[in-house]
């Protein structure tokens, strides 16, 4: 019999109940929660009269509608306050933890479970937000859930659940100076298409996986969901153990010991047999921008932007053109003619201390150019935020003429005040490109947080490496 | 939720590839704190002129005429046909919440994005998978039938067009289960409640640090 996959260990651990039309009765151990997809969950909850099953398996935090600016008063958009106030309310009626806004601990939800240790290996972690996959770099089994669903587990601690298939993108090779997390996963999609993961839990693996710290495989795992993977995982390895050592709901003492010999056990044994296997050269990949209005339609920056003629499927052809259309460029161009009008460095996939580092080491001793309107840090949680203050990134930021913000989500999806306008262009380390993601009719170009502080202080698309 | 019942429909075609949630259901809306109340701003960027704002009467805006949904033909529409991938993106069940609101019952495409397709099933939203021609040969007769209806029917599992012919598919028998008898999943889970507690006993014994941590 072949070996298990990484996520047949973690699927086999949590079946509480096989069922015989192949869903199964899942346990979940931690389930996040933030503002905007808790509220009808909770109000179900009381409505049926029903109590959450375990309280210690849930933290909540808001993130989403949370101003990054000034917040000693109360948050001016009145639907947003309330949405915020009401995840408070529910927190403290139901007993939930919750970081609140104005603790040096809240942040983004996928920023804040790490941190704390709240995700641990092995674990199967839910959250009513679909870069839930994110967790995943410390080979549990994440992924993002409905409304439904969060009333579901907060109920009954459990899902029920269909097996997924399985998929192995391995990454082997050498990355060049230069190319990080965000670009791997960026030329994955662009190979794999935004559909390609669908129905599969895709373990990320090859010794550029290895080579990444844990905060570049989150970056990966975040974005397996824009390849429409719910889940994308990485195995245990030394380095995931370190990353938890001393984390404030990290196991201690001979619990630690224990759990540290079953996380050793996380890995896809040596003959597990996969569904697919995809392989990429990881010394091939170069920087990365998307040009268009899916994460699928990327090029590396020295590339020409491709010809919908070209294109053999007219499906494709017809959302390449509508993506032309929408963002005012043309075939054949490279990023390079392109000028960043707004500059967002944030979000779960990419506002963790190491991402402040890369982007401060461009930005430092440079000036953000007049050819930029606004180019803004929003760290991913306020324990980023002071460690990057402690290293004195903020600092170099400021001088360089950027703004330095307080943690939340901020421009990755626009909700709070931090918007594009109608027709700009964006350098944006978030993760989605949609229309009107960023504010109505803006236009997002997904890049590294190195790449965007380059097109910052450039006021063009360039090639950080040309900037060394 | 309501039980889902036989039922005919217009079809109103979304000749577009991955619709995202972004698409169906703008972030400005997501702050509301209630599941009803959505569909004036299904589709709301592709739909109006202007940009709209949560607690805005939308009776009183610019609409896009050239959107399908805006067009008298298809006006009454309860089944949406769709291309490949819809509901890619993020995870809110305001998308389903939006659709039903607006009085969409099925939504028929080649393929669904993994999170969307499952938000459907609970919130009494059938979504069916049909192959590319067939959905091809769909977009051709709607396009070139005024008032093209099709009935759907959930427990022989069927498509009926207009001419008397059947389009079978598949469905996962506990969803189907759970959408005709109207079922509320907590309250299948719960009567496992038992195998629940058994299984949480092994797990305190055998990783003890994931109980009791957070408090
Ligand atoms: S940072 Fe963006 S993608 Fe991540 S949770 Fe917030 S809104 Fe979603």
């Amino acid at each position: 019999m072949a070996g298990k996959t990484l996520y047949d260990k973690l699927w086999d651990a949590h079946i509480v109940k096989q069922r015989e039309d192949g869903t199964a009765l899942i346990y979940i151990d931690r389930q996040l929660l933030h503002e905007v997809t808790s509220p009808q969950a909770f109000e179900g909850l009381r409505l049926a009269g029903r109590k959450p099953w375990r309280l210690d398996a849930n933290i909540a935090t808001p993130d989403h509608n949370v101003p990054t600016t000034d917040r000693s008063g109360p948050i001016e958009d009145e639907v947003s306050r309330i949405q915020v106030q009401t995840l408070d309310d529910n927190c403290d009626e139901f007993g939930i933890l919750e970081f609140k806004m104005n603790d040096s601990r809240q942040g983004i939800v996928h920023v804040m479970g790490p941190e704390q240790g709240a995700t641990l290996p092995g674990m199967t972690i839910v959250c009513g937000d679909s870069h839930t996959a994110t967790h995943g770099a410390f080979g549990a089994l994440a992924h993002g859930i409905g409304t439904s669903e969060v009333e579901h587990v907060l109920a009954t601690q459990c899902l029920i659940q269909k097996k997924m298939k399985s998929m192995l993108i391995k990454v082997d090779g050498e990355l060049a100076a230069g190319v990080t997390a965000k670009d791997v996963v960026l030329a994955i999609i662009a190979k794999i298409g935004t559909a390609g993961g669908t129905g599969y839990a895709i373990e990320f693996g090859g010794s550029v996986m290895q080579g990444l710290s844990m905060e570049g495989r989150m970056t990966v795992c975040n974005m397996a969901i824009e390849a429409g993977a719910r889940s994308g995982m990485v195995a245990v390895d030394d380095k995931t153990i370190e990353y938890f050592r001393g984390r404030p709901f990290a196991p201690t003492g001979a619990n630690w010991d224990k759990a540290v010999e079953y996380w050793r056990t996380l890995h896809s044994d040596a003959d597990a047999e996969f569904d697919v296997v995809l392989e990429l050269d990881g010394s091939a990949i170069k920087p990365q921008v998307s040009w268009g209005t899916s994460p699928e339609m990327v090029v590396a920056i020295d590339e020409a932007l491709p010809d919908p003629d070209q294109e053999a499927d007219p499906v494709k052809a017809e959302g390449m053109r509508r993506a032309y259309q929408y963002m005012g460029l043309k075939p054949g161009i490279t990023m390079g003619e392109v000028v960043p009008d707004r500059v967002f460095i944030g979000s779960c996939t990419n506002s963790r201390i190491e991402d402040l580092r890369a982007a401060a080491e461009v930005a430092k001793g440079r000036k953000v150019s007049d050819k930029v309107k606004q180019a803004m840090v929003v760290p991913g949680s306020g324990l980023v935020k002071q460690q990057a203050e402690e290293e004195g990134l903020d600092k170099i930021f400021i001088e360089a003429g950027f703004e330095w913000r307080e943690p939340g989500c901020s421009m990755c999806l626009a909700m709070n005040a931090d918007r594009l306008g109608e027709g700009e262009h964006c350098a944006s380390t978030s993760n989605r490109n949609f229309e009107g993601r960023q504010g109505y009719g803006g236009r997002t170009h997904l890049v590294s947080p190195a790449m965007a502080a380059a097109a910052a202080v450039a006021g063009r698309f360039i090639d950080v490496r040309e900037l060394a | 939720m309501e039980k889902f019942v036989k039922f005919d429909g217009i079809v109103a075609p979304l000749d577009r590839a991955n619709v995202d949630t972004d698409l169906i259901i703008p972030k400005q809306f997501l702050k509301s704190i209630k599941r009803t109340g959505f569909g004036p701003n299904l589709f709301d960027e592709l739909r109006y002129l202007d940009e709209g704002q949560p607690g805005q009467d939308c009776s009183q805006r610019p609409l896009n005429p050239e959107f399908v949904l805006n067009k008298p033909r298809y006006k009454g529409a309860s089944v949406l046909l769709a291309r490949r991938n819809f509901g890619c993106g993020s995870s809110r069940e305001h998308a389903p919440w939006a659709l039903t609101d607006f009085g969409f019952k099925t939504v028929l495409a080649p393929s669904f994005a993994d999170i969307f397709f499952n938000n459907s099933f609970k919130n009494g939203l059938l979504p069916i998978v049909l192959s590319e021609e067939t959905i091809d040969e769909l977009f051709r007769a709607v396009e070139a039938n005024e008032g093209y209806q099709l009935t759907v029917d959930l427990a022989s599992q069927q498509i009926i067009k207009p001419d008397g012919s059947t389009i079978a598919f598949e469905v996962d028998p506990f969803r189907k289960h759970c959408l005709l008898e109207g079922l509320d999943d907590i309250g299948l889970t719960l009567q496992d409640a038992e195998l629940i507690k058994e299984y949480e006993a092994k797990r305190r014994e055998t990783a003890p640090w994931l109980f009791d941590a957070i408090k």
